[in-house]
């Protein structure tokens, strides 16, 4: 893949992202990739006069994971998208839909993930 | 002073998509504005577990009307690094005249809307009235007006023999003395500029720490455009991001309307070096492995990831589009901003849900 690929742990991921401002590179989004039952790859994208930079975190799917919005604010939207489509959960989100982005309240599970898992905390 | 909520759209008369705005406002000056979406999301990339990555270019095709050439051939070239392809040179100068065409129809259309958003409605008509010089050209050369189907893994599926090439220039001259006429009404027009000037105003670096790209981005004097990545065959031809420094409406104006005499003078650039050869190269073997993938869209950077796994069917496919980096935009350059100011504020970022709600 084009560009610098760096693993890091969920606990680092705020810290890198803030490295990553303080370098002076911008964010240009999130990918979300499912590898198992229980673990997604979580891919943030940023560029620096368009060199790219590229944090991979290995996440299980119910952990908590920080937002980087404190850092990027941009980083909202596609966060909420993350939420809703792979049931993943951001901790710190600036701006939060509580998963209703894209699907009515009613809807409990992640529609890109191929092992759903069912969001217990709503009400269907 | 008590706080009102209103809610902009999604169903607006200035909305051709659905797009909402929660907007809080003191005495119609907005206090606070959160954009929401999600009225018509298709969820198109998971559709790459089901078609098989060559059909994949019909789907990502139809994930705009007003791009989807842009889209076609960002995914295209993805596919091509990750198969180790050689486009042919012929293909990559097809792909900046029909890429560079479809800028040019998608901007007429934008300064029409945007015309319409302040109820300049002779100003839309003649923008679109234009602009259907170019979808007709569209339907000349492939087919079709709209969704124009040219790309394929390893180059393009249809050429512009001499005399087609020679139709298109004599139509782009008719376009540019056309658009040329309107000028001074866009951009020094008492009631245009009374609209636009000073509004919605963004610094330099709120572009850059909001991740904005295009036309928004280049409107607040930041020269960056992914076409000097030099993809398709940007490398060969001369070209320099236009850029504004008002960072308001108006600025964004003038960045999409000289953009179109840009694209009118690659595309004369194109087709006068344009070399003779093959179209498209074989494609064999399956895809494996993850790569990026980037191009120039009307309305800035569109980003795909593309991951593959030896299969006919890839892993993921992700496509960050421009209006999804924009929209984080609004939350800074509405506040302040009287209510009768945010359809031409909304608009100035030339918002595609269709491409949002991929």
């Amino acid at each position: 893949m084009q560009g610098e690929v760096i693993q890091v742990g969920v606990d680092n991921v705020l810290g890198e992202a803030a490295r990553a401002k303080a370098e002076g590179y911008r964010f240009v989004t999130m990918t979300c990739v499912e590898l198992d039952a229980a673990s997604v790859d979580l891919l943030y994208h940023f560029d620096r006069d368009f060199e790219l930079r590229h944090l991979r975190v290995r996440a299980a799917k119910e952990a908590l994971l920080p937002s980087i919005t404190p850092v990027y604010l941009a980083a909202f939207l596609v966060e909420n998208e993350i939420q809703d489509l792979f049931g993943l959960r951001f901790q710190g989100l600036a701006i939060d839909y509580g998963r209703t982005l894209y699907f009515d309240e009613a809807v409990r599970q992640a529609p890109f993930c191929t092992f759903t898992v069912e969001d217990g905390s709503k009400d269907g | 002073m008590a706080q009102t909520i209103i809610p902009f759209g999604p169903q607006h008369p200035v909305l051709p998509e659905p797009l909402h705005l929660k907007l809080t406002v003191e005495d119609e000056v907005i206090a606070e504005a959160v954009p929401a979406f999600g009225y018509v999301h298709r969820g198109l990339e998971r559709l790459v577990r089901i078609r098989d990555f060559q059909q994949m270019v019909l789907v990502v095709e139809r994930i705009c009307g007003i791009c989807s050439i842009i889209h076609g051939m960002c995914y295209c070239q993805g596919m091509e690094e990750l198969m180790g392809l050689d486009v042919p040179p012929r293909a990559r100068f097809l792909r900046v005249i029909w890429s560079e065409l479809h800028r040019i129809q998608s901007h007429l259309l934008w300064l029409g809307l945007f015309a319409d958003s302040f109820g300049f409605e002779s100003l839309f008509m003649e923008f679109w009235k234009i602009r259907e010089k170019i979808l007709d050209t569209h339907e000349a050369t492939t087919g079709n007006r709209i969704i124009v189907s040219v790309n394929v893994i390893g180059g393009v599926r249809k050429d512009l023999d001499s005399a087609q090439r020679q139709a298109m220039l004599d139509m782009l001259g008719e376009v540019e003395e056309a658009v040329r006429r309107l000028e001074d009404t866009v951009l020094s027009d008492y009631t245009v500029c009374k609209r636009t000037v000073g509004k919605g105003v963004l610094t330099a670096q709120q572009a850059k720490d909001l991740g904005l790209v295009g036309p928004v981005l280049r409107a607040c004097g930041v020269a960056r455009d992914t076409r000097l990545l030099g993809y398709a065959a940007f490398n060969e031809l001369d070209f320099e991001p236009l850029v504004e420094e008002g960072g308001d409406c108006h600025a964004r104006c003038k960045v999409r309307f000289r953009e179109i005499f840009q694209s009118i003078d690659l595309i004369r650039q194109a087709s006068s070096r344009i070399p003779e050869g093959e179209l498209a190269v074989k494609v064999r073997g399956k895809p494996d492995g993850e790569v990026v993938s980037r191009v120039e869209q009307p309305r800035g950077e569109v980003f795909y990831y593309l991951k593959a796994n030896g299969t006919k069917n890839l892993d993921r496919l992700r496509v960050r589009t421009p209006t999804f980096a924009n929209i984080p935009a609004l939350i800074v350059m509405l506040p302040g901003m009287a209510l009768s100011d945010v359809p031409v504020v909304l608009l100035s970022i030339d918002p595609c849900v269709s491409c949002t709600e991929r």
